[in-house]
């Protein structure tokens, strides 16, 4: 198989000395049979599937290096892109999709992203951070290849047994397949070579890292397809530059708006895609304005068509699929106490859905209180009190999310406890009442300690014991816009409570209390009595046996209305992932240097592992080719700004070093570097969409350099140089992919540190966990 | 000589009285009663003593002191706080307060150098003498004001450089002085580190016209530049820590932070333990084993006659062994005998034999002899991990497995020999082959609140919570572990010499800096980033003893307002001439568009990196913060309006209502400089009423003193 690799390679890289430059002249001229051909690319790649197929039945009777090579050389003449880029399909697919069932047991993340799927399937609310179009597609195609959503995806390491899960697997795998290819596509337009594009397709198709990534039901395969499908069709459509409003230019415009969508759909990492098109965006707008030659009137012409294609077109979509999202999940679920009470109400089986309860708040009642701030917790208490050091040491009183019987407060006058008899008395604006905890018996208190966290504040806490405290429990309740006398309605009126003894008012601060509070939300008296939703409450379950149930209708919200709240929602949790102390936390400098893997499935010597680590040999040359681009482009820019006259050759060259290098150089940071600034978790994979982009700079970086052999070395010696250099690379990271298959596709037996291992004597790493 | 004298002696000086008179008043408004309040003013008790930040800015104030025959016994402790009448107040605040006041004139001399009018300078110049939070901020023993004073120097002499004719090597001097005030000014806080790559930002555009310019030899230029402004700024913060270790020779407070051998080598402290012990560890070797984990608080393997209760709360079986946990405290119980496995023996062999990487040893606990066991139970805190304990034998069919293997993760040399101090050691158990492991949490009141020691596999647990050294180290003589507790109250002694280097040191106290973390707490003072450009809040530095007389950070709200103006005005004008340029209308001449380039670059891009990085912090920040970027808007302000003048106003009307308005503006600053100078200089004081007249603002606190 090596062999006839090589012999391949051989031939398209004779090829390429020998047709370089009439490719290059040709490529002017045809791009449009081109790109026509490959432009309607879903219904085309089940073509390629179909032929790779039958084209590598083909390879195999082919017994004799020689006569392969004559027929690719035939090949190559008929149409040279297609023999490659088929080859690229086929090796893409067969490594992905090769051994796609196993192992048969919940890996790593997929507890979370199948579990929602199965919820898309059984329309069950959930929250999550990320939004929900991955999610969506994970749960369509498990629906189409008949996953009936009843497995319960409890923890990594339960057996999937009679459950369909290869649907959801093989459809990741699919959009994983399409990165190699898209990188081929992408280097083709950028560097106008066939084997800068092949060098990278290759790497990428070898890693094991992006191997492993696509086998499982994750979002990053289908995340970096979109991001992957948004460079192309950005790149594809600068390529259009010369044909403004054409039928072509306007369908890149409008895929690259579309890719986006899907990309900020699936991952708010999607925004660095974006910026980079926006960036893009920017500079050829600016291009265009500097062009003397088109009228303001055709430049508005060009701004307006980008807004549409790029922002409003988008923007519709993402809008849509969250539309989507709320429609298809109409049933209560896990993620309900994280949105309003009005959200709630959407929802069926939850317990504000058709809602019935006492319609006025009135004294004796059991209640739940929840702030209005968006995605805003209950007022909540528990058994455990305010560590030394943090105010007096008394209970703590927090706001929590999730719906608890620690939520429950009763209701009480000021002075007395005992529930008289009769119909009770409603509460009213204005009246002084006492806030007493279910559970624990303690009331609602506050003093002049300053409080956790926001320390303009005063603390909250519990007092006293069955109901007696002292006067610091006395609150003064206010419906907000309303006058004395009024009463308080349940569900719709914001109501502030204002503490009696030193006038703060009850506020919710947003912030997370360290660990000795669970990790729930400060709930503080503010000094300051501006009306915010900070301080403003509603009552949200009312329960009191003596007066009649009425069922209420709450406000409906707006759609635009829910979509905010949901955002804020997923913000607010994205950043609350801290890491944890005696978590081991991975570093964004560990990720290009390989430092450390993930592990996807199994510990020990008898479970079936699975490990999440990039080929070695490739990520170290990403990394290697990463400051020999920048010594490169320092070379050729500082040689043309001192204008030393350069042959042509030279000239394209760093053209496509500077230009094509220049954007995926700015593709990798922007999806790299930001990663330094977030506060939350990281994880390794978090750098794959990065690496797309360093290895296709790999790409372009190996590519000029073998190209410039003829610096050094006279015309025949450079070109075997060349054809040496090209020789050593495949054949390098073909071996270390047969080295380290055994992360990606499985490996039982001892682990990497033992002889007798499959993998021993490959842990390079000391950090390394296989 | 002779025909020397025929001439007349004459000296020609130019003196530019406007700036001398600027300097004077600056002088005035920074210097006058410096020494009022007599009392420790906000900040000031962070600075003496935090250590968390380059060490010039230490030394300048020690300087100080030390000028005015401070003595160094003044204990910072408390806001407010009086210095007794040794200390000269004076001399402590002299410095910060100079550099404040000669801010002043180097404004009004950058301007010049951005090329603009006397008068514009004389603008900016006025803005920041009246600017009052950087009169507040100098008066007293904080930093901001040296900052600001260097970076401004760096970019005066950078530009002087820059205008200068290239024929002379003098002007040369110029770009050194550039560079060493960049060094200078990042030695004394981090944050000059944004402008002076700002400034290699400006030199490098520079540098790249130069390339392109063909008809210059290049080479040596570029050469001088980044020796100016590369090398000689790395060796001279380099330099800063040399002074900074070699005066700093004695122990303190911050020791525990930093690693053994680091302590090791200050006197005092640890070095008057540790010097005299023996260097190799061996066979019957007593020791403490110190964590290396890279926490704040310090902790020693520890290990005490209580057992681990039967049961735990949450209803998991424990062993039922001896404790061992960490303890943070010096302790007899800390300290462990190694034992060779196939030997009884508990002393020193003469000659001793070393113990290396890969030996399997035993560790034998010196007050109770227990030996420090491993076995496949459930950690106290963290069940996924394995108990640690000192074995006890209840006959329940539970082996001893009380073997370690010594692995020396820093070792050059395979079979290197166990180091005291130097030696970074993991203890891997032999039987399951988990690594000794401090995890971190606090065991609950049966363990009295000690932390938690476990024994984790190695794959599962990294960095340096798995490391151990040796701190404390003798050599044991006496037979019986029970005489030995006699020995292990002396001192040891043999002298062994180790001095760690300059550069390790260096390292490892630069590392320490840029990683400990400092907590992350709201201060009641403390704001974010974005309440700076409106000033929302304000900070109270210092309040009378007895009365209302209070010193405040506010700024000057009319000249808070002209600087964000002027910051807003400059990007709508960049952004209107570049389009314009774009399509083909040049609207200056290209001289004056470099110019207004230039002041862009320096001024917005000095804005921009000032403040920008601060989005992005997870830090506890002040209003002080801002000032360095406030300054740049200070800059810009008068150089716009010049700006507008000349060249966008035509008509001489408009002139004329440009220059009503700008001196209106001026009156304006002035009038409130006036207002806000009661909490400026901390007197006279203040009624009620007044106090309330001047919070203009519902965010700002102005304390009130109620009696």
């Amino acid at each position: 198989m090596f062999s006839f690799l090589m012999a391949k390679e051989e031939c398209i890289s004779q090829r390429n000395k020998t047709e370089h430059s009439s490719i290059l002249r040709n490529r002017k001229n045809i791009p449009t049979s081109l790109k026509t051909s490959q432009a309607p690319f879903t219904s085309v790649s089940k073509d390629k599937i179909s032929q790779t197929a039958g084209h590598s039945s083909e390879d195999d009777n082919q017994s004799s290096n020689g006569s392969s090579a004559q027929l690719f050389t035939r090949r190559h003449g008929e149409s040279p892109v297609k023999v490659l880029l088929l080859l690229v399909v086929g090796l893409s697919f067969s490594t992905r999709l090769y051994k796609i069932t196993e192992p048969p047991h919940v890996c790593w993340d997929e507890t979370h992203f199948g579990k929602m799927g199965s919820y898309y399937i059984n329309r069950t609310f959930f929250f999550d951070v990320h939004p929900p179009l991955g999610k969506m597609l994970i749960g369509l195609a498990g629906y189409m290849t008949g996953y009936d959503g009843t497995f319960p995806f409890i923890k990594p390491g339960d057996k999937y047994e009679q459950h369909n899960y290869w649907g959801m697997r093989g459809f990741c795998a699919v959009l994983g397949s399409f990165l190699p290819i898209f990188a081929y596509l992408i280097l083709l337009e950028l560097s106008q070579s066939h084997t800068a594009a092949f060098i990278s397709a290759i790497l990428l198709i070898f890693d094991t890292g992006c191997i492993t990534i696509s086998q499982y039901i994750l979002l990053d395969p289908i995340l970096m397809f979109f991001i992957m499908a948004a460079v192309l069709s950005m790149v594809k459509f600068n390529q259009q530059r010369y044909r403004p409003f054409t039928a072509s230019w306007w369908f890149w415009l409008v895929l690259t708006g579309v890719n986006l969508a899907g990309a900020f759909g699936v991952k708010f990492v999607g925004l660095f895609v974006i910026l980079l098109v926006g960036l893009n965006t920017i500079w050829d707008l600016w291009r265009l304005l500097g062009d003397l030659s088109l009228s303001l009137v055709d430049v508005a012409k060009h701004f307006l068509a980008r807004v549409v294609g790029l922002i409003l077109l988008p923007l519709f979509l993402y809008v849509t699929i969250f539309a989507v999202h709320f429609v298809v999940l109409n049933k209560s679920g896990p993620g309900d106490g994280f949105f309003s009470s009005a959200f709630q109400s959407r929802l069926m089986g939850n317990n504000l859905y058709n809602a019935s309860m006492p319609e006025y708040l009135a004294y004796g009642s059991t209640i739940t209180v929840k702030n209005l701030r968006i995605a805003g917790g209950y007022l909540h208490s528990h058994w455990h009190l305010y560590p030394e050091g943090v105010g007096s040491r008394q209970q703590q009183v927090t706001a929590y999310s999730h719906k608890d019987y620690n939520n429950l407060w009763l209701v009480h006058r000021q002075d007395d406890n005992n529930s008289q008899s009769g119909s009770p008395d409603l509460v009213r604006h204005g009246d002084i009442i006492r806030l007493e905890h279910k559970e624990t018996t303690r009331n609602l208190h506050s003093h002049l300690h300053e409080a956790p966290l926001t320390k303009k504040h005063f603390q909250v806490t519990g007092y006293g014991i069955n109901g007696t405290g002292d006067t610091n429990d006395l609150w003064q309740l206010e419906v907000c816009g309303g006058r004395k006398g009024d009463l308080v309605k349940v569900l719709r009126s914001k109501v502030r409570f204002l503490h009696r003894a030193t006038g703060c008012v009850l506020y919710s601060s947003g912030k997370t209390l360290p660990k000795w509070g669970w990790e729930q939300v400060e709930v503080t008296c503010s000094p300051y009595l501006k009306e915010t939703p900070s301080s403003q409450w509603n009552i949200e379950d009312h329960i009191n046996p003596k007066l009649p149930n009425i069922s209420l209708s709450v406000l409906k919200p707006h759609f635009l209305e829910i979509l905010l709240e949901s955002h804020i929602v997923m913000i607010r949790g994205n950043s609350g992932l801290k890491p944890k102390d005696n978590e081991m936390n991975s570093k964004p400098w560990h990720w290009p240097i390989n430092y450390q893997g993930l592990r996807f499935s199994g510990v020990n010597e008898t479970e079936y592992r699975v490990y999440l680590l990039g080929n070695p040999v490739v990520w170290w040359l990403n990394l290697a080719s990463l400051g020999l681009y920048l010594i490169m482009v320092a070379v050729a820019s500082i040689t043309i700004q001192r204008g030393f006259s350069l042959g042509p050759k030279r000239i394209e060259q760093s053209q496509v070093l500077m230009r094509g290098g220049g954007l995926l150089l700015l593709g990798w940071l922007l999806h790299y570097a930001p990663f330094y600034t977030m506060g939350r978790v990281l994880y390794y994979h978090h750098y794959f969409p990065a690496m797309l982009f360093s290895s296709m700079l790999t790409g372009i970086t190996v590519d000029i350099l073998l190209n410039s052999a003829d610096l050094l070395l006279q015309p025949p010696y450079s070109d075997w140089m060349q054809r040496v250099g090209q020789m050593v690379l495949l054949l390098s990271v073909l071996y270390s992919f047969y080295l380290f298959h055994p992360l990606s596709y499985g490996m039982t037996g001892p682990l990497a540190h033992e002889p007798g291992s499959t993998m021993a004597g490959l842990k390079w790493m000391d950090s390394w966990e296989f | 000589m002779s025909a020397m004298l025929q001439l007349p002696l004459v000296v020609t000086a130019q003196v530019d009285l406007v700036l001398v008179l600027v300097s004077l008043l600056a002088l005035w408004t920074r210097l006058s009663r410096l020494s009022y309040p007599n009392a420790v003013v906000f900040d000031e008790r962070v600075f003496f003593i935090d250590d968390n930040g380059p060490p010039l800015d230490h030394m300048i104030l020690a300087l100080g002191a030390y000028l005015g025959g401070f003595d160094g016994n003044f204990v910072w402790n408390r806001i407010g706080a009086e210095y007794p009448s040794s200390v000269s107040v004076w001399s402590l605040r002299v410095l910060p307060a100079l550099c404040g006041a000669l801010c002043v004139p180097l404004v009004y001399l950058l301007t010049l150098e951005l090329r603009f009018s006397h008068l514009s300078a004389l603008g900016a110049a006025v803005l920041l003498l009246l600017g009052e939070t950087l009169i507040v901020q100098s008066r007293f023993m904080l930093l901001e004001s040296v900052l600001i004073f260097l970076v401004l120097l760096a970019f005066f002499s950078y530009l002087r450089f820059h205008n200068a004719p290239t024929s002379s090597w003098f002007h040369y001097v110029w770009l050194l002085l550039s560079g060493v005030s960049c060094a200078a000014a990042v030695g004394v806080k981090y944050m000059g580190l944004f402008s002076y790559l700002l400034l290699l930002g400006v030199a490098f555009l520079h540098a790249w016209n130069l390339i392109g310019d063909q008809s210059l030899n290049v080479c040596v230029q570029c050469v001088c530049r980044v020796v100016c402004l590369l090398v000689v700024p790395v060796l001279l913060y380099v330099f800063w820590f040399y002074l900074h270790l070699s005066l700093l020779n004695r122990s303190g407070p911050h020791d525990q932070l930093m690693s053994s051998a680091f302590q090791a080598s200050l006197q005092g402290g640890l070095s008057r333990i540790t010097q005299g012990q023996p260097l190799e560890v061996a066979y019957g070797s007593q020791v403490t084993l110190r964590s290396s984990a890279s926490q704040l608080i310090p902790c020693w393997l520890h290990s005490h006659k209580e057992n681990y209760p039967v049961r735990y709360e949450n209803g998991r079986g424990s062993s039922h062994q001896q404790q061992v946990t960490c303890y943070p405290f010096k302790d007899v119980n800390n300290w462990w005998i190694i034992k060779h496995p196939g030997r009884q023996e508990l002393v020193v062999d003469t000659p001793p034999r070393p113990v290396r990487h890969g030996d399997v040893i035993q560790l034998v606990h010196a007050m109770t002899s227990r030996f420090l066991n491993s076995h496949d139970v459930a950690a106290p805190m963290s069940p996924h991990a394995q108990e640690v304990s000192g074995y006890v034998d209840f006959n329940v069919s539970m082996l001893a497995q009380n073997l370690w293997k010594v692995d020396i993760s820093n070792r050059k040399v395979e079979s290197e020999v166990w180091k005291t101090i130097l030696s970074e050691v993991r203890l891997v158990h032999v039987n399951t082959s988990a690594v000794l492991k401090l995890s971190g949490v606090s065991l609950p009141d049966w363990g009295f609140r000690q932390l938690e020691v476990v024994a984790e596999k190695l794959f599962k647990a990294h960095g340096s919570s798995l490391g151990w050294n040796v701190e404390e180290h003798r050599y044991g003589t006496s037979q019986e572990p029970k005489d030995g507790e006699a020995e292990l109250h002396f001192p040891t002694h043999i002298d062994v010499d180790r001095k760690i280097s300059f550069w390790a040191k260096f390292l490892e106290l630069q590392w320490k800096m840029l990683t400990v973390k400092q907590e992350e707490s709201e201060h009641k003072y403390s704001s974010a980033p974005l309440e700076w450009i409106t000033m929302e809040t304000n900070i109270a530095y210092w309040l009378h003893a007895t009365t209302n007389a209070q010193i405040h950070l506010i700024g000057n709200p009319v000249s808070w307002g002209v600087a964000n103006l002027s910051l807003l005005a400059y990007q709508l004008l960049a952004a209107v001439y570049m389009l314009r340029r774009r399509r083909g209308f040049k609207d200056l001449p290209d001289a004056v568009w470099d110019q207004f380039v230039c002041l862009g670059c320096v001024c917005v891009g000095g804005w921009s990196v000032n403040f920008v990085p601060f989005l992005l912090m997870e830090k506890t920040l002040f209003l002080y913060h801002y000032l360095p970027a406030l300054c740049y808007l200070y800059l810009l302000s008068p150089a716009l309006l010049e700006h507008t003048h000349t060249h966008l106003l035509s008509s001489v009307t408009h002139r004329r209502a440009l220059c009503v308005c700008v001196s209106s503006v001026l009156l304006s600053v002035f009038l409130s400089y006036r207002t806000f100078c009661l909490l400026t200089y901390g007197s006279p004081e203040l009624s009620a009423n007044q106090l309330r007249e001047l919070r203009w603002r519902d965010t700002w606190d102005i304390l009130d003193r109620r009696h």
